[in-house]
C-alpha cells in the first residue's frame, strides 16, 4: 500500500504522509467536539472536590450495589434489544431489498425507517402506553381483557424493565434496516445465479457465500445497535419514570437529583464507566471481526 | 497544525454566529436613566413602580423557567403578564426540575436564554452558594408574607403551595382510600404512584414526609416514612410509573396518584372532562403535610427590570389570586382575605383541611430530603 | 420477480402490525378534546400554531447543514481508512461509536459545563443561537451510524478498481469522491442523511438543557397544555419528518439496479 514501488506502478505519485494529512479534519472536528466536553466530564471523574486526582468516584461506583445493578441490567436488556434488533432488522430489509431499487416499498420503508428509529422518547413511550398500557387504557390490552386474556392480572406491566426492552426493539428493527441495506444491495443477484449453477442449494449460497458476504456489516451494526440502547434514556423515563434501574437513569438522578449532596462526580465516573464498557465490547468486537475475516478466507 | 485548525474554525463559526445573532432573540437590558436594576433591591428603591413599568417595558421580554402551564394555573399567569405589560415571556424547559433550574443560574450567565427569576423547592435554598446565585429584591407587599416564609435579606420568598393529596382513578379502582395506611391494603396492588421519583421531585419526596409523619415519625425524624414507601414497594403495592404528565394519567395508568392537591385538581391541572368524572381527589386523614414553593431572582437576569416586574405581579392581588384560582395555596392567602382581597369564590373551592396541617422549615425540609434521597437511589 | 415469498410477506406484516399498532392506538387518545368528545380539534389547534412554524424553520436548518456536513467529514475519512490507513480502522470506529453510547443527558452536562467556563465574549457569540452550538454537537451525534452505513457502502463496492481507474484516468481526489464513490454509496449516503435529518428533528434533551427552542422542544411546550395536543402532535411529527424524507428519496433519482457499478 504505502510501498514505493508499488505506487510507482501504478503511476500515482503521493507523498507518504499524505493520507494522515487526510486524517486531520475529522481528529480536529472529534477532538473539539467531542473532545471537550467529555473532557469535562472525564476531569470530574477522576478528580474530587477539592480539585485533587482520585479513584474514590470509581470505588464508589464499582462496589455499591445500587451502581452494580443498574450496570447489569443495562448490559442485559442492550444485548438481547440489539440482538433482537439486528436479527428482524436483517430479515425486514432483505425483504424489502427483494423489490427493485425506486420501488415505492422501498422508499417507504427507508422513510419510515429512519422516522421510526428516532420516535424514541415520550411518543414512542406513549404509543406503548396506548396500546399496551393498563386497561382501559391500552387499547391492545383491553381487547384482550375482553377476550379473556387479562396481562396485567398475571403480572406484565409496560412500566417495566421488559415493557422498556419492548420499546427498545421498536427502534432498533428500524436502525437496522438502515443500517443493513447497502450490504445487502451488495449481494449482487449474480452470485446466487453462479451458485445455482455450480450446483448450490439455496442454504449453501447463504451459508457459504452471503453470510461470510455480510458478516462485518452485520457485526458491525450489530455493535451500534447494542450502544444506541445502551444509552438511551429518554424511552425509559417516560415509560416508568427515573427510578428505573438502568445506567443512564442513574446518571441523570446522579446529575439532576440532590443539589445538597452533591452526586456530580459520580455521574460523571458512570459516564466514563459506559465508555469503559463499550471500549471493552470494541475490543470483543475487534476479535470477532478478526476471527470471521480467518474463517471467511 | 490542529491549534491553526482550531483558530480557523472559531473564526469562521465567529461569521457564522454573528449573522446568525442578528436572529437572536431577547435584548439585554439598557440601563435606563442610570439605573442599574440588576442592582435593585425594591420597587422604591430604584425610583417607583413607574420607573420599574417603564424600564421592564424596554426590555421586552421575560424568561421564566420549569413552569408547566397548567401547574398552579401558571399558564394563565403568562399570559396575564403578557397582556398587561407587553412584554413577552419565554417559557423555557416547561418539564424542568429545580436542580436543572440552578445548574441554568450556573451555567448560562452571558446567555440570552438565561433565566430571570425561579421558581424552585423549599429545599434548593440551601444549595451551597445560593446566595451568590440570586439577587435579593423585597416585594411591595413584603410585609404580608410571613417572616418564616422568606429570607431576611431577600434572598428568596415563598410563593405558593397544596397539601399532599390523593388522586383516585375510579376507572381502574373501586374505592379511593382515605387514609395512609389504607394504602397498604392488598386491594391496592400495583396502584400508588407518584409524581417523579423520590429523592429527586418535591412532591414524590414529600410524599414520603407525609407518610411518615402519619406512621410515627416526626418533622426531624423521616425514617417511618421511608419504611413505608419500602413496604409499599416490596408489597407489590407501588407502581413505577412516572404520573407527571396529563397524557398517562388519562391513559389510565396512575389508579392512585399522590400529588400536590392542586395538581390533583381535575380542573386546575386540565384533566378533560369526561376523564375528570371518574377522577376523585382526597386529603387523607390525619396531619396533613404542606410544601411550599420558592420565588428568587437571578443575580445575572438579562432582564433585571422584567424579572422584577414579574415579582410585583405575582404578589399583587391579582396575581395572587391566580395561583388561588389554580387551586393553590398563595402565600399571602391570610393576609388577602384580612384585607377583603380575595377572590372569595376560588377561596371557597379549596379543599377543606380537615386533619393538622403541618409545614416544615426550610432546614427541617433540606434534612428530610437527604435523607430521603440517600435511602431511594435511583 | 414474481408471485411475493411467504418469508417476505409474514415479516413485512408483522412489521406492520409491530410498527404501526402502537401509533395506531395513541391516535384514539390524539383525538380526544378537553371537553372528553372526539374530534380533529387538536390537529387544526396545532397546525394553525405560529411558535411551530418558526422553530420548524430552525430546526430544518439545523438539520439540513448537520446532514451535508457529517457525510462531507465522514465519507473522505471512511474512504480514506479503508484504502490507505486500514490500521486506524478499529480506532476510528471505536471513536464514532461513543457519542451513540454515552448518554444525550451526559453530553449535555458536559455541554453545559464548558458553557458555563467559557468566556463571556465566547458565550454570547457562539451560544446563543442554537444554529451554532447545536448543529456541530448533531453532527457528532450523527457520526456513529453515519460511519457504520457509509463503511458497509464501501464495502460493498469494489473501492480499489474504481479509484485507481479514476485517478489514472487524471480525476482529482475531489472528483473521484464526488462523482466516482458517492453515486456508487448513495443508498449508504441518502439512508445517513435521512437519520441525521429525523435525529436533529427529534433530540430533545441537549436542546432543551440548553434552553434552545428548536422543533421538537416547542412540540413539548405546545403540549403541555392537553393530553389531546401532546399526541396529535407526536402523531404530525412523524408524519411530517415521514413526508418530508419521502419526498428527498425522489430528489435522489435515480434507479439503483444492484448489478451494476456506475461511474459518472
Amino acid at each position: 500500500m504505502g510501498d514505493p514501488a508499488a505506487r510507482r506502478r501504478r503511476g500515482i505519485a503521493r507523498p507518504a504522509g499524505a493520507a494522515w494529512l487526510g486524517m486531520l479534519p475529522f481528529s480536529a472536528y472529534v477532538l473539539i467536539f467531542l473532545g471537550l466536553p467529555l473532557y469535562e466530564v472525564i476531569h470530574g471523574a477522576f478528580t474530587n472536590d477539592s480539585e485533587r486526582l482520585t479513584l474514590s468516584n470509581f470505588s464508589a461506583i464499582f462496589s455499591q450495589s445500587q451502581y452494580l445493578i443498574p450496570l447489569e441490567n443495562s448490559l442485559i436488556l442492550s444485548a438481547w434489544t440489539a440482538a433482537l434488533g439486528a436479527i428482524f432488522g436483517t430479515w425486514l430489509a432483505a425483504a424489502v431489498v427483494a423489490s427493485p431499487a425506486g420501488s415505492m416499498l422501498r422508499r417507504v420503508v427507508s422513510s419510515a425507517s429512519a422516522v421510526l428509529a428516532y420516535f424514541a422518547g415520550v411518543p414512542l413511550a406513549f404509543a406503548l402506553i396506548a396500546a399496551l398500557g393498563r386497561p382501559p387504557g391500552g387499547v391492545i390490552t383491553t381487547w384482550l381483557k375482553h377476550i379473556g386474556i387479562d396481562l396485567y392480572a398475571s403480572g406484565f406491566n409496560i412500566s417495566s424493565l421488559f415493557g422498556v426492552g419492548l420499546a427498545y426493539v421498536y427502534f432498533q428493527i428500524p436502525m437496522m434496516v438502515i443500517l443493513i441495506t447497502p450490504a445487502l444491495e451488495g449481494l449482487r443477484p449474480q452470485w446466487q445465479e453462479a451458485a445455482e449453477n455450480l450446483g448450490a442449494t439455496k442454504l449453501a449460497y447463504l451459508r457459504h457465500v452471503a453470510v461470510p458476504v455480510m458478516a462485518p456489516a452485520f457485526i458491525g451494526a450489530l455493535l451500534v445497535l447494542f450502544g444506541n440502547a445502551f444509552g438511551a434514556y429518554a424511552t425509559a423515563l417516560a415509560l416508568v419514570g427515573s427510578a428505573i434501574p438502568l445506567l443512564p437513569a442513574a446518571i441523570e438522578s446522579a446529575i439532576n437529583g440532590n443539589v445538597l449532596v452533591n452526586e456530580d462526580r459520580i455521574a460523571f465516573a458512570l459516564g466514563v464507566e459506559m465508555i469503559l464498557v463499550v471500549m471493552i465490547v470494541m475490543v470483543l468486537y475487534g476479535l470477532v471481526q478478526r476471527r470471521a475475516r480467518r474463517w471467511l478466507q | 497544525m490542529s491549534v491553526m485548525k482550531r483558530r480557523a474554525g472559531a473564526s469562521a463559526l465567529a461569521a457564522l454566529a454573528s449573522t446568525a445573532c442578528a436572529l437572536a432573540v431577547g435584548s439585554v437590558a439598557t440601563a435606563s436613566a442610570g439605573v442599574n436594576w440588576s442592582k435593585v433591591t425594591s420597587a422604591k428603591a430604584g425610583g417607583g413602580m413607574a420607573a420599574l413599568i417603564k424600564a421592564a417595558k424596554a426590555e421586552k421580554t421575560l424568561n421564566v423557567i420549569a413552569l408547566p402551564p397548567n401547574w398552579a394555573n401558571y399558564g394563565v399567569e403568562i399570559r396575564t403578564f403578557e397582556k398587561k405589560y407587553g412584554i413577552h415571556v419565554n417559557s423555557e424547559n416547561p418539564n424542568g426540575t429545580s436542580e436543572q433550574e440552578i445548574q441554568a443560574l450556573k451555567q448560562d450567565k452571558g446567555r440570552s436564554a438565561e433565566p430571570d427569576v425561579i421558581d424552585i423547592g423549599e429545599s434548593y435554598t440551601a444549595t451551597p452558594g445560593f446566595s451568590s446565585l440570586v439577587a435579593p429584591y423585597k416585594v411591595q407587599s413584603w410585609s404580608m408574607i410571613p417572616k418564616a416564609a422568606k429570607a431576611a435579606n431577600g434572598d428568596w420568598f415563598n410563593d405558593y403551595g397544596g397539601y399532599i393529596s390523593f388522586g383516585c382513578d375510579m376507572n381502574v379502582i373501586k374505592k379511593c382510600p382515605t387514609s395512609w395506611k389504607a394504602l397498604l391494603s392488598p386491594q391496592y396492588k400495583g396502584d400508588v404512584a407518584l409524581n417523579g421519583a423520590i429523592g429527586q421531585a418535591a412532591a414524590a419526596t414529600d410524599a414520603v414526609f407525609a407518610a411518615g409523619l402519619n406512621d410515627g415519625g416526626s418533622l426531624n425524624n423521616v425514617t417511618p416514612g421511608i419504611k413505608f414507601f419500602q413496604t409499599l414497594k416490596s408489597d407489590g403495592n407501588f407502581d413505577s410509573t412516572d404520573c407527571n404528565t396529563l397524557q398517562v394519567i388519562v391513559a389510565n395508568q396512575c389508579p392512585i396518584l399522590i400529588n400536590w392537591d392542586y395538581l390533583n385538581s381535575a380542573k386546575s391541572y386540565g384533566l378533560p372532562a369526561n376523564f375528570a368524572k371518574h377522577w376523585k381527589v382526597v386529603d387523607p386523614s390525619g396531619k396533613e403535610f404542606a410544601g411550599y414553593y420558592v420565588q428568587a431572582i437571578s443575580a445575572y437576569a438579562p432582564h433585571p427590570a422584567a424579572a422584577r416586574l414579574w415579582e410585583e405581579f405575582l404578589y399583587s392581588p391579582q396575581g395572587q389570586n391566580i395561583w388561588l384560582e389554580g387551586g393553590a395555596r398563595p402565600i399571602e392567602l391570610p393576609a388577602l382575605v384580612k384585607a377583603h382581597k380575595v377572590n372569595m369564590a376560588a377561596y371557597r373551592k379549596l379543599p377543606a383541611v380537615k386533619g393538622t396541617p403541618v409545614l416544615p422549615t426550610v432546614p427541617e425540609s433540606t434534612k428530610a430530603g437527604t435523607a430521603i434521597a440517600a435511602a431511594f437511589p435511583a | 420477480m414474481g408471485r411475493p415469498r411467504l418469508w417476505r410477506v409474514v415479516i413485512l406484516v408483522a412489521a406492520l402490525i409491530y410498527f404501526f399498532g402502537p401509533l395506531v392506538a395513541s391516535i384514539k387518545y390524539s383525538l380526544i378534546q378537553a371537553n372528553g368528545s372526539y374530534s380533529l380539534g387538536n390537529y387544526a389547534q396545532i397546525l394553525s400554531n405560529g411558535a411551530l412554524r418558526s422553530s420548524m424553520f430552525t430546526s430544518l436548518e439545523i438539520a439540513g447543514i448537520a446532514a451535508v456536513a457529517v457525510v462531507a467529514l465522514m465519507l473522505p475519512t471512511v474512504v480514506l481508512v479503508r484504502l490507505r490507513l486500514p490500521q486506524l480502522t478499529l480506532l476510528v470506529e471505536g471513536v464514532t461509536i461513543l457519542p451513540i453510547v454515552v448518554p444525550p443527558i451526559v453530553i449535555a452536562a458536559g455541554l453545559a459545563h464548558l458553557q458555563g467556563s467559557a468566556p463571556e465574549w465566547l458565550v454570547r457569540l457562539w451560544f446563543n443561537h442554537p444554529l451554532p452550538a447545536l448543529t456541530p454537537v448533531y453532527v457528532v451525534l450523527a457520526m456513529p451510524f453515519t460511519y457504520r452505513a457509509l463503511d458497509t457502502g464501501v464495502r460493498a463496492i469494489d473501492l480499489r478498481t474504481l479509484v485507481d481507474a479514476s485517478r489514472s484516468l487524471g480525476a482529482s481526489w475531489f472528483t473521484t469522491l464526488t462523482r466516482v464513490i458517492l453515486p456508487n454509496v448513495e443508498t449508504a449516503v441518502l439512508g445517513a442523511m435521512f437519520l441525521t435529518i429525523a435525529l436533529c428533528l427529534g433530540e430533545v434533551v441537549i436542546a432543551t438543557i440548553m434552553l434552545y427552542v428548536t422543533l421538537p422542544v416547542q412540540m413539548i411546550q405546545v403540549g403541555a397544555a392537553s393530553p389531546g395536543i401532546s399526541v396529535a402532535i407526536s402523531i404530525l411529527s412523524f408524519l411530517f419528518v415521514f413526508v418530508l424524507l419521502f419526498l428527498l428519496s425522489f430528489l435522489a433519482g435515480r434507479r439503483r439496479g444492484s448489478s451494476s457499478v456506475r461511474v459518472i
